[in-house]
């Protein structure tokens, strides 16, 4: 106890990075080392912050709103999805507000949606899953059925293999992380191993992949690996705790942990296990990555590690010089993220960032880093690592990679695929944030 | 110690039902015929597996498109609020702004008899007969030029189809994932 409190003590509040970073451990050690560091002269507003009399405002001379059945933050809160354009026939998008949320867990409310053909109205008593194709006996399971085998519950993230598309541009587009980085969330998901019930069915052994499909409009369909349907793969049916949300697969979807979102089928109807792939349009088409040769890679399936920062980010205004905590998510489609470091002067030094726990595979985990911003330009950056040592790219190891971006694509536009690459976003000398490329 | 846990449930099982069954993995899948699961076994993979019977030609294909394809698409396929159902060849290399269509990227022709049964029209899918599938799919095949204005398309004649992209995607699985 003693020794961890000199430890404690002994933080230094000189910056780890260039432009003010400071030591991660300010914030994993207690409130009396931050309280220290705040009367070093950190954070001068302080003593500056008005001493007007209290008033007793109306809220508290009142009886306020009784509980609806079912709650919606307050609408002061004014924390809302980006929804797409629903006049033209086109694909459904919704996109989580990450500039507006912490910790690690997306309400479901706020959850990203693609959804080519909108979200069915599905009657649950009707609802049924069909494995058949390579096994010893073709299936069908009603959801009563399914919902009595053991369920298992697993946070993990699901983004969508065209996040972060706009980052794939001549210029910067200048958007807020919702709309660069919000086709990205993560829940609880509980429901029933996969593996389970495919056992059930007898799969032939020479089947090398299983066609998913849902019971949308479009009838959705993937052609995934044996080897992960048997893997870490599941059927879930619940999404932190309620119902999964109509637009994200009610009654039940296939969750492929760290897999490109598609591939976790809404709405899942059916399992057909073959020998080949089916290549439905959204495997060799949509999801597709074109190279500068002309051909283009297909089959991309993890996402990969990854992390952006959430506070400050572009479209924000930083009120003054001082303190802040620079905070974002990171994950690994890989796995654990081991570390995360930040950036404060465009990439030319880092420091180590605090990672909020638990720290879980193929989860978001929140990062956090202390920072005293002198009221100068600076550039911001975050850079993470995973447990497999995957190491988050910059742009231009990625551009290296799959050659420079042919044009300026509209927001909303999807000129890229898995696009996990730095993000750099620039403090100028009034505080305002904006999009760069560093 | 896991091994007790077992037996004892398996014991207060058979005493419960009284019909001595042991413990073992549930099992509540209900066996179904190929047959009575046909309706929903739609896929159509590049081997042909799932092609079904029936035939249509361009003619016939641009009159369905008329009626219910042209308010998306456009009168001749080249795009509207939907994307364009042709052109873009030779855009795939950079420098080019890419063009990806039917004819310029999608690697085989079985990929647009599927998607075009199962999902389009828009505002009504699956509402096509399967003649119907296979006239639209022959009437976009024709205004790519990737076959003529007099071919028949049915399960054997969409085989042949050579599309001017097959070749052009690298795997990334099985290799690097």
């Amino acid at each position: 106890m003693a020794r961890a409190r000199r430890n404690a003590d002994s933080v230094s509040l000189q910056p780890v990075a260039g432009n003010g970073l400071l030591d991660r451990r300010l914030l994993l050690k207690s409130g009396m080392v931050f309280a220290g560091a705040m009367s070093t002269g950190i954070g001068g507003s302080i003593a500056s912050a008005g001493a007007e009399p209290l008033a007793v405002e109306s809220w508290s001379k009142s009886i306020g709103v009784p509980p609806p059945p079912y709650a919606t933050p307050s609408p002061r809160a004014q924390i809302a999805r980006i929804v797409s354009d629903t006049s033209r026939p086109g694909t459904m998008q919704a996109r989580t507000p990450h500039h507006r949320l912490d910790g690690m867990i997306t309400p479901a409310g706020l959850h990203f949606v693609v959804a080519r053909a909108g979200a069915p109205d599905i009657d649950p008593d009707k609802h049924k899953l069909l494995i058949h194709g390579m096994v010893k006996q073709p299936l069908i399971f009603t959801l009563n059925d399914l919902m009595r085998y053991p369920m298992e519950s697993h946070i993990r993230f699901l983004e969508c293999g065209g996040n972060s598309a706009p980052m794939w541009s001549k210029t910067p587009i200048q958007a807020n992380v919702q709309q660069l980085h919000g086709l990205l969330s993560c829940s609880e998901w509980t429901g029933v191993r996969l593996s389970t019930l495919l056992q059930e069915a007898g799969v032939d052994p020479k089947a090398t992949w299983m066609i998913a499909e849902g019971a949308d409009g479009i009838t959705m369909q993937r052609s995934i690996p044996i080897a992960k349907a048997m893997d870490d793969a599941m059927i879930v049916f619940y999404q932190n705790g309620e119902p999964i949300m109509p637009w994200n697969g009610y009654p039940m979807r296939l969750l492929l942990p760290g897999y490109e979102g598609n591939m976790n089928v809404k709405w899942l109807r059916r399992l057909k296990l073959t020998d080949t792939p089916v290549m439905a349009i959204n495997e060799s088409r949509q999801y597709t990555l074109l190279l500068d040769s002309g051909k283009a890679w297909r089959f991309y399936y993890p996402q990969e590690v990854k992390s952006f920062i959430t506070r400050p980010s572009p479209g924000m205004q930083m009120s003054s010089p001082g303190y802040y905590e620079i905070s974002g998510v990171s994950y690994s489609g890989h796995g654990r993220i081991s570390k995360v470091e930040v950036s404060a002067d465009g990439g030319k030094s880092w420091g180590l960032a605090a990672m909020q726990g638990p720290v879980l595979p193929k989860a978001l985990t929140r990062f956090r880093m202390p920072w005293n911003w002198s009221g100068q330009p600076v550039v911001l950056q975050s850079r993470a690592t995973d447990e497999g040592g995957n190491v988050q790219p910059t742009r231009y190891q990625l551009i290296a990679e799959r050659g420079e971006p042919r044009g300026t694509p509209p927001v909303g536009g999807f000129p890229m695929e898995h696009v996990n690459c730095i993000s750099s976003w620039a403090v100028d000398a009034k505080g305002a944030v904006s999009h760069v490329y560093a | 110690m896991s091994m007790l846990k077992t037996i004892v449930f398996a014991a207060a099982i058979s005493c419960v039902s009284g019909t001595g069954f042991a413990a073992d993995a549930p099992k509540f899948g209900k066996p179904i015929t190929d047959a009575d699961a046909s309706a929903w076994d739609i896929s159509v993979s590049p081997d042909g597996k799932g092609l079904p019977a029936g035939s249509g030609t361009p003619a016939q294909g641009a009159a369905i498109y008329a009626q219910k394809c042209a308010s998306c698409h456009g009168d001749k396929g080249q795009g509207g609020v939907s994307p364009a159902l042709f052109g873009g060849q030779g855009t795939l290399k950079a420098p080019a702004q890419e063009v990806l269509t039917v004819g310029s990227y999608w690697p085989y022709a079985t990929m647009v008899f599927d998607f075009v049964r199962r999902a389009m029209p828009w505002n009504a899918p699956k509402s096509l007969t399967n003649d119907e599938v296979y006239a639209t799919v022959a009437y976009i095949l024709s205004l790519n030029g990737i076959i003529k204005d007099t071919d028949v398309l049915n399960k054997d004649t969409i085989m042949k189809v050579q599309m001017p992209n097959r070749d052009g995607f690298i795997n990334l699985y099985p290799g690097k994932f």
